[in-house]
């Protein structure tokens, strides 16, 4: 009978479609890890010559001139990414523990949690224009602070539907055991949901930081730009992204070379940041 | 003296015509029977009779929860005060019963700090009043011995009965007149239920005791007093020996001779 011969065959194709299917994946990947590292090598070896100790504590020479760095950039984008942080990660830890903790049987922290879930992918620009026509509109010239703020409402839904989903990893059994010993609501979340999730949380702030230092158009409608070394965030301040943005836009050859250096420490700066992230939850 | 006053003696709480609704289920039905001070009374029943939620209505821990509803009266004493009352504070509740879960759930903190939290929240901040507090509840939970030299270090490095002798310690050490047990050793192995069933007999001359179990052995073994329960209801209560060897109700022999359940 024939019945052994057409189950060696069923194998067999079984057999050669995992295999093709295995290798399409591989392929795929390939595909994506390709440009990955295209677009690195790319940037180290056009990076890597024009980096000098000059880059990171002189102010730009006017323009045509050679020499120069990018100090006020540097400066700047640590001025505005910081403020961003300060102001978008407690408020979105805040909004976090409100979503999980404080909201759980709540109709409006339900919705509330919908909307910020789909602010994740709000597109940066839109963002920008809104704080330009809330913030820089009326004060009627760009600032720094403005640009963190744009940049805290980008980080914020990051940070805040982590934060939320790390609370919802930690069992009820250990809030029970908190309860049953006679803690109020904010001693559960403290002592326990909060210091229980704290890695996961941490991580979801490296996170958000990761998404907005690489950030530029909302920084083109806020903080703008500025060819001085600046330390008030109510002046324009210059910003690694966006000086990138207009050096390599811009008609000078000494400006090409400055905005490849920027990139490169702008991307090592970020993978730096997601190495960390990664490192930290993987020892949770 | 009155009936009540008279019936109250040796009564640590006196619950009387109980009701509990979860939303529109009504899982407790009009349950009366009293917890005797400083004996182990044992709630058994077959899975989903409702002797948890019964269990969990003494810490009001279903406040926790949406579209919990107690009726009913559950007299704690000396005060008298009803437990279950919407005036009563169920953070007042909570720090004079304590609670020991199914599963072992150490915090994740240290052997030192899981004892003294329940010390902390009541205020104790006396770094040497807490290390003797939780030393003795060590002690008292036959602990001590085994972690004595690893105090800080994390509770999850501890075996699973060992947890939930931490558990035991955690929930002791603020010195609470009730102790819930809510199938405290189903989780374990014959050995760390040994030790278990051993200390809760030993902590019956210091407090009142409720355990939840689903091993009738257990509770033949170490309880003074049996509730047994059957889908909502109280079938029988009484003294152990007599709920075993000569029950009332039909319904009380089939299950403990294993016809069902």
């Amino acid at each position: 009978m024939g019945g052994k011969g057409s189950l060696e065959r069923a194998v067999k194709l079984r057999k050669l479609k995992s295999t093709f299917f295995l290798s399409l994946s591989f392929l795929t990947a390939l595909y994506g890890l390709f440009w990955l590292f295209w677009i690195l090598f790319d940037v180290f070896s056009k990076g890597l010559p024009n980096l000098s100790l000059e880059l990171f504590i002189k102010d730009p020479a006017p323009p045509g001139e050679e020499g120069g760095g990018l100090r006020h950039a540097f400066i700047g984008h640590a001025i505005v990414t910081s403020l961003a942080v300060l102001i978008g990660v407690p408020v979105g830890i805040a909004a976090g523990v409100f979503f999980t903790e404080y909201g759980r049987f709540s109709k409006l922290a339900e919705f509330l949690r919908t909307v910020t879930d789909s602010l994740v992918s709000l597109p940066s620009i839109i963002v920008g224009t809104l704080v330009y026509a809330l913030l820089v509109k009326p004060v009627g010239h760009f600032y720094g602070l403005s640009g963190s703020v744009a940049l805290a409402l980008l980080m914020l839904p990051v940070i805040a539907v982590t934060t939320a989903q790390m609370l919802k990893l930690v069992p009820d059994s250990l809030r029970e055991a908190a309860y049953a010993l006679g803690a109020y609501r904010w001693q559960v979340i403290k002592d326990v949901s909060l210091a229980a999730a704290k890695r996961g949380i941490l991580t979801g702030v490296i996170l958000g930081i990761a998404r907005i230092t690489g950030e530029t158009a909302p920084l083109l409608f806020t903080s703008f730009n500025n060819f001085f070394t600046t330390f008030n965030p109510l002046e324009p301040m210059a910003t690694l992204t966006v000086t990138i943005f207009i050096y390599a836009t811009g008609p000078y050859e000494e400006w090409h070379a400055q905005a490849w250096a920027a990139a490169l420490v702008l991307t090592l700066g970020t993978l730096a940041f997601f190495v960390l992230a990664k490192t930290l939850l993987r020892r949770g | 003296m009155t009936k009540r006053a008279m019936e109250k003696k040796g009564v640590k709480i006196d619950v009387r015509n109980l009701n509990f609704y979860y939303g529109s289920f009504h899982a407790l039905k009009n349950i009366t029977f009293p917890v005797y001070e400083r004996k182990i009374t044992a709630i058994i029943g077959p899975s989903g009779c409702g002797k948890t939620t019964l269990l969990r209505c003494f810490n009001r821990m279903h406040d926790l929860y949406e579209g919990a509803r107690y009726e009913g009266e559950a007299i704690l004493y000396p005060e008298g005060i009803n437990l279950i009352g919407k005036d009563v504070d169920p953070i007042l509740v909570r720090m004079r019963i304590g609670m020991v879960f199914q599963k072992p759930n150490p915090f994740p903190k240290s052997i030192f700090e899981n004892v003294a939290y329940g010390l902390k929240l009541r205020g104790v901040k006396d770094k040497k009043v807490l290390r003797e507090k939780v030393e003795k509840a060590l002690k008292d939970a036959a602990l001590w011995d085994e972690v004595k030299d690893r105090l800080h270090e994390n509770a999850y490095a501890l075996s699973g009965g060992q947890q939930q002798r931490l558990c035991i310690a955690r929930a002791i050490a603020p010195e609470p007149e009730v102790l819930l047990l809510d199938e405290p050793t189903s989780a374990l192995d014959p050995i760390s239920t040994a030790k278990i069933e051993e200390l809760i007999e030993e902590l019956k001359k210091k407090l009142t005791i409720v355990i939840v179990t689903h091993n009738m052995q257990q509770a033949a073994r170490i309880s003074d007093f049996t509730a047994f329960m059957y889908m909502g209801e109280l079938v029988e209560f009484g003294p152990t020996e007599k709920l075993f060897t000569k029950p009332e109700k039909k319904l009380t022999e089939d299950y403990i001779t294993g016809r069902f359940g």
